[in-house]
């Protein structure tokens, strides 16, 4: 569904990405580590196509995107979860935010209560409709802004780092949430207890490239390798 | 203190709809504005009063918002009982205080305070984005409802941003002085708060376009006209045009 071919990305003269080929299929699940900076939220970023590679070829859901305009339709298809929820809350209350992108979808406003009061409950935060965004916890930030992504029904999900903040409850909830679904998805983390138990397969960024990436087995090195690369 | 520290409510007020609301304000405060007369003008002000009871707002917080107008009304205060010629009243040491120039701020004074406080209890007392939803609806274009809408969301960003910095620059023990760190410290605060209020609002952005953003507010709730929206309605046109043959 997602497929990059030798992306390369800098930041004016710094550069990041120096020709990343990766791909997702259906029903995937595959985590990203990578040392702090190496450009895993920039990776993602070029998906959502909120940053344009240098060079490269973006194809998602069997197009190449290159402009913004071809991203709007990938931008309702894939949930991309912020690393910073500060980003993601932008509406008064929790109702608002969460009913924000069903809403952009075309629901009515009756059917984008139902899914608000659906997603909620999904991540035990039943009653949380009337509370303020910018009032909650770090946590609780971090678990609104994932039922904003996931109101929208996703085909693909990305998740720059979901479990910072969480306690082991939310975090074992969010990885049964996860696991019993039948998304596809991507996900961030340096939690690699959770990546290894949420994905099935582990790729690392780092020096701008991504290494091993074809293996898709987890296999004892690929952890042991990430691990190191954690460090 | 919050820029929308009002919307949130469950009073009489904050049902109506804010069409009506906006209406009313409109009306009443273009009245208020033209209005000259004092007796008029003072009247004006039971109007708001009433409302902001209606709302339950708090006194304190709804008073510290009066504060900042009548920090604008004291300069008038300053100036214009000197300068505006006319029947004079008396001296000041060497200047000379007129008639004309006090009744001129007393009714500047009166008038200020009564179109603000109907804003506080009128518009304040609705979210932001049912009054973008209403302006929508009574025909405002769609450009100048986004720059409204858009407009107070950063600000509330810039709020927070300010308030951030602020707490990070205390927890280090910053205490302000005269000298050269403490103007250097503010110039570093204002100058970040612009970078990252901007490069923020432009990541707000970024996450509102992932969730489906073309261009378009829609709203949860939808407003219908009720009983009380035209007692509201009518009260404030008939209480605005009493204002208008009050002399
Ligand atoms: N807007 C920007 N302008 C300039 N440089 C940037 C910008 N955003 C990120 N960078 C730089 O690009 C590099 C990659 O950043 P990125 O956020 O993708 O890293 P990351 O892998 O997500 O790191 P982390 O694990 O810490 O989240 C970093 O060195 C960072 O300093
Ligand atoms: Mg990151």
């Amino acid at each position: 569904m997602i497929r990059l071919r030798n992306i390369r990305f800098s930041y004016g003269s710094r550069s990041v990405l120096n020709g990343v080929d990766f791909s997702l299929d259906r029903r995937e699940r595959v985590g990203l580590v990578g040392p702090n900076g190496a450009g895993k939220t920039t990776l993602c970023q070029i998906i959502m196509g909120l940053q344009m590679p240098d060079s490269g070829e973006v194809e998602i859901f069997g197009k190449i995107r290159r402009q913004e305009k071809d991203f709007e339709d990938v931008r309702s298809r894939i949930g991309f979860l912020f690393q910073d929820a500060d980003d993601q809350l932008f509406c008064p209350t929790v109702l608002e935010d969460v009913a924000f992108g069903p809403l952009n979808l075309g629901k009515s406003p009756q059917e984008a209560k139902a899914i608000v009061s659906e997603t909620l409950a999904s991540l035990n935060l039943q009653g949380y409709e009337e509370r303020i965004t910018y009032q909650l916890s770090g946590g609780e930030k971090r678990l609104v802004s994932l039922a904003t992504v996931l109101a929208m029904e996703p085909d693909i999900l990305i998740l720059d780092e979901p479990t910072t903040g969480l306690d082991e409850e939310t975090t074992c909830r969010l990885l049964e949430i996860l696991t019993s679904s039948d998304l596809t998805y991507l996900i961030i983390s340096h939690d690699l207890e959770f990546v290894r138990q949420s994905t099935n397969s582990i790729v690392t960024l780092r020096n701008g490239v991504l290494e091993n990436a074809g293996c898709r087995e987890m296999g004892e090195g690929v952890t042991g390798r990430a691990m190191i690369a954690q460090r | 203190m919050g820029i929308a520290e009002f919307s949130h409510g469950d009073s009489l007020i904050h049902k109506l709809d804010p069409r009506a609301k906006i209406s009313v304000a409109l009306i009443f405060s273009v009245v208020v504005a033209v209005g000259r007369s004092i007796p008029a003008s003072a009247a004006a002000l039971l109007f708001p009063v009433i409302l902001t009871m209606l709302a339950r707002m708090s006194m304190r917080s709804v008073l510290s918002r009066l504060a900042v107008v009548n920090g604008f009304v004291l300069f008038v205060w300053m100036f214009l009982p000197f300068t505006f010629k006319g029947e004079a009243l008396g001296s000041l040491g060497p200047l000379t205080v007129y008639r004309e120039g006090v009744l001129h701020c007393v009714l500047i004074t009166l008038k200020s305070n009564a179109i603000v406080l109907c804003a506080i209890a009128l518009l304040g007392t609705s979210s932001v984005f049912d009054l973008v939803h209403a302006l929508g609806h009574m025909g405002v274009p769609d450009k100048l409802v986004h720059l409204f809408f858009f407009c107070f969301r950063y600000l509330q960003v810039i709020h927070e941003q300010y308030v951030r910095l602020l707490r990070a620059m205390k927890i280090r023990g910053f205490k302000p002085r005269t000298d050269m760190h403490t103007y250097r410290s503010y110039a570093y605060l204002v100058g970040m708060l612009l970078v990252r209020s901007f490069h923020r609002s432009e990541r707000i952005l970024t996450a509102m376009k992932c969730r489906g953003f073309k261009g378009k507010l829609y709203i949860l709730h939808h407003y219908n006209m009720k009983k009380s929206d035209y007692v509201l309605a009518a009260s404030g046109t008939l209480y605005s045009a009493m204002l208008l043959v009050m002399v």
